[in-house]
């Protein structure tokens, strides 16, 4: 078993490397985190830093706990009956769990592997957060909409259909639309869980080159099934294997030279 | 032998399929022949709007105007007071319930629904009518105000069922993308989840209200059976349901008070029909 602590302090080594822009500082810092669902320990004494600015990928195989991990940062594992944590998450020099978790979403957001918009017109779904916040004025609104929905490079393409409920859009629409309606809440993190697994090659590299835009502006973690977009859009990428963290390194680094050979096994495809 | 077998059983649930249709249709005509023969007596204007109610005078006043208001008003306070009550009770048992509270809230709900409507009427009577009588300072407790209660329990265990079933089946995505976007949970229970499921819950009403509309015992019980045009929920009222059990006994088949009782169960069947078709609507919509 890799101690988690040993791979931290590797990594560190590592990020001497890694090019100015990424290594801004700590953004979220994780120590050993561990969480349960009901008896099932489904991540396994975790620590990891995840730095300003960068796109941190979280690869691995299906239950190696890393969707579990994204939902604990937001929180929103904690809806579920029987969930049980330990261990700290620190977002910019604050614990999440004394935040107020209203507050800790609007600051992390999430988009979701299935395209989920809300029942709801194209407009309304990217003013949703913004609404709840209080902004009534309808040219504030129209502006965070705009806005929101260049950034996620969705303007263009709908700019004349925002009163169409959004389930009119096609599904690589529909996942920029829930980008553009995390954005809206202007955000410091944003998760993305699997956002291109229902998405066609097209569709994905649009999603892609939004999310490396965005990098600039917000820090991004990614869970991804697709090992190839891990080595496309990741600055640091994290293996994850039933529930524990493998290895934390460079993106470059991991995939052409991994420490651990279970990352080596999972990156050529010998298994997951 | 095999492909025999198959034949065979094809053929009976095909049967039994048809039997239901074939009782319904039955059912449906003979109510058609007995009750369309009071038009020959009076003309439909004067039946469904004429004010009085006196099918044993001579001659027979057969308006039963007073009837469908007395079903009416009764209707509309049940709905009053149990739509609230219920749809509330289902997002709470849907959305925000512990498991073990709502296990117990859903046993409960199902108990309600159990107890025989001759019952619920019976402890009204001994309850809620005296009590009415003198919280009201009333001659008599046996009003529309103690019907619409009384009938208010009945419609709830239906209401909360299907809202709560409703509820249920909106699209955890739904959610999950509401609260990571900063919603609070009461947020996205009023902004998404209760709109999602809005034609769910307006079925589970429109179920409700055609209990309410059918029912016959409690109300027969405790509304105290005036067939007079109410003007406030503090009176006697009767309604459709009432009257033909309390009257069919009395009737001479053949006559034209026994008539009209039969066209009276036509306008009770056209009306519940349409609100099961609506409610029918309603639920189609959601599945789309």
């Amino acid at each position: 078993m890799v101690n988690p602590v040993k791979n931290i302090k590797s990594d560190d080594v590592c990020n001497r490397n890694v090019p100015e822009k990424v290594s801004h500082g700590i953004k979220i810092d994780i120590h050993n985190l561990n969480i349960w669902f009901a008896e099932n320990h489904a991540l396994k004494n975790v620590s990891m830093q995840v730095f300003s600015h960068e796109i941190l990928c979280a690869i691995g195989p299906a239950n190696s706990g890393k969707t579990s991990f994204l939902r604990t940062i937001n929180r929103l594992n904690s809806v579920l009956p029987n969930f049980k944590t330990t261990g700290a998450i620190v977002l910019d020099g604050q614990d999440i769990t004394k935040m107020d978790v209203e507050l800790l979403r609007k600051k992390v957001g999430m988009v979701f592997a299935m395209p989920s918009p809300l029942p709801l017109s194209v407009f309304d779904n990217v003013a949703y957060g913004a609404r709840m916040s209080g902004i009534k004025n309808r040219n504030k609104l129209n502006a965070v909409v705009e806005r929101s929905l260049q950034q996620a490079y969705l303007w263009q393409e709908i700019k004349d259909r925002l009163n169409e409920s959004a389930f009119k859009l096609s599904g690589g629409q529909q996942q920029r639309l829930c980008i553009a309606r995390t954005l809206a809440v202007e955000p410091d993190v944003i998760l993305f869980d699997e956002p291109c697994s229902g998405l066609d090659p097209i569709s994905t590299t649009k999603v892609e080159e939004a999310m490396l835009k965005l990098k600039e502006s917000y820090t991004i973690i990614l869970v991804t099934n697709n090992v190839k977009q891990a080595a496309r859009v990741g600055n640091r990428t994290a293996f994850f294997l039933n529930g524990e963290l493998i290895e934390l390194d460079r993106t470059e680094k991991l995939f052409t030279a991994p420490s651990d050979q279970r990352t080596d096994g999972y990156i050529r495809g010998k298994f997951g | 032998m095999r492909k025999f077998k198959e034949f065979i059983i094809e053929k009976l649930i095909l049967l039994s399929g048809l039997t239901s249709i074939f009782f319904v249709v039955l059912i449906f005509l003979f109510l058609l022949k007995e009750g369309l023969s009071v038009f020959q007596i009076v003309t439909p204007c004067d039946f469904l709007f004429g004010k009085s109610w006196y099918p044993i005078s001579e001659p027979a006043q057969l308006g039963i105007l007073p009837l469908m208001m007395g079903s009416l008003i009764i209707t509309l306070g049940a709905t009053i007071i149990s739509v609230p009550i219920g749809v509330a009770c289902a997002v709470y048992i849907a959305e925000v319930a512990p498991s073990r509270i709502k296990e117990i809230l859903k046993a409960g709900i199902e108990l309600l629904a159990a107890i025989p409507s001759v019952v619920l009427g019976f402890i009204g009577m001994m309850t809620l009518v005296p009590w009415i009588k003198n919280v009201f300072h009333l001659p008599t407790g046996l009003t529309a105000l103690s019907g619409s209660v009384m009938l208010a329990f009945m419609a709830m265990p239906t209401i909360v069922s299907i809202a709560e079933d409703a509820l249920y089946s909106v699209p955890k995505s739904y959610k999950e993308g509401a609260l990571a976007l900063g919603a609070t949970h009461w947020q996205t229970i009023y902004r998404i989840i209760v709109p999602a499921a809005s034609s769910g819950i307006l079925a589970a009403v429109m179920l409700g209200i055609g209990r309410v509309i059918g029912e016959t015992m409690a109300v027969m019980m405790i509304t105290g059976n005036a067939a007079v045009i109410p003007t406030s929920i503090l009176q006697p009222v009767r309604t459709l349901t009432a009257t033909i059990a309390a009257e069919m006994g009395e009737a001479v088949v053949g006559s034209e008070h026994y008539f009209a009782l039969f066209a009276i169960g036509i306008v009770l069947f056209i009306i519940s029909f349409i609100i099961n078709v609506t409610s029918d609507l309603f639920l189609h919509r959601e599945r789309k």
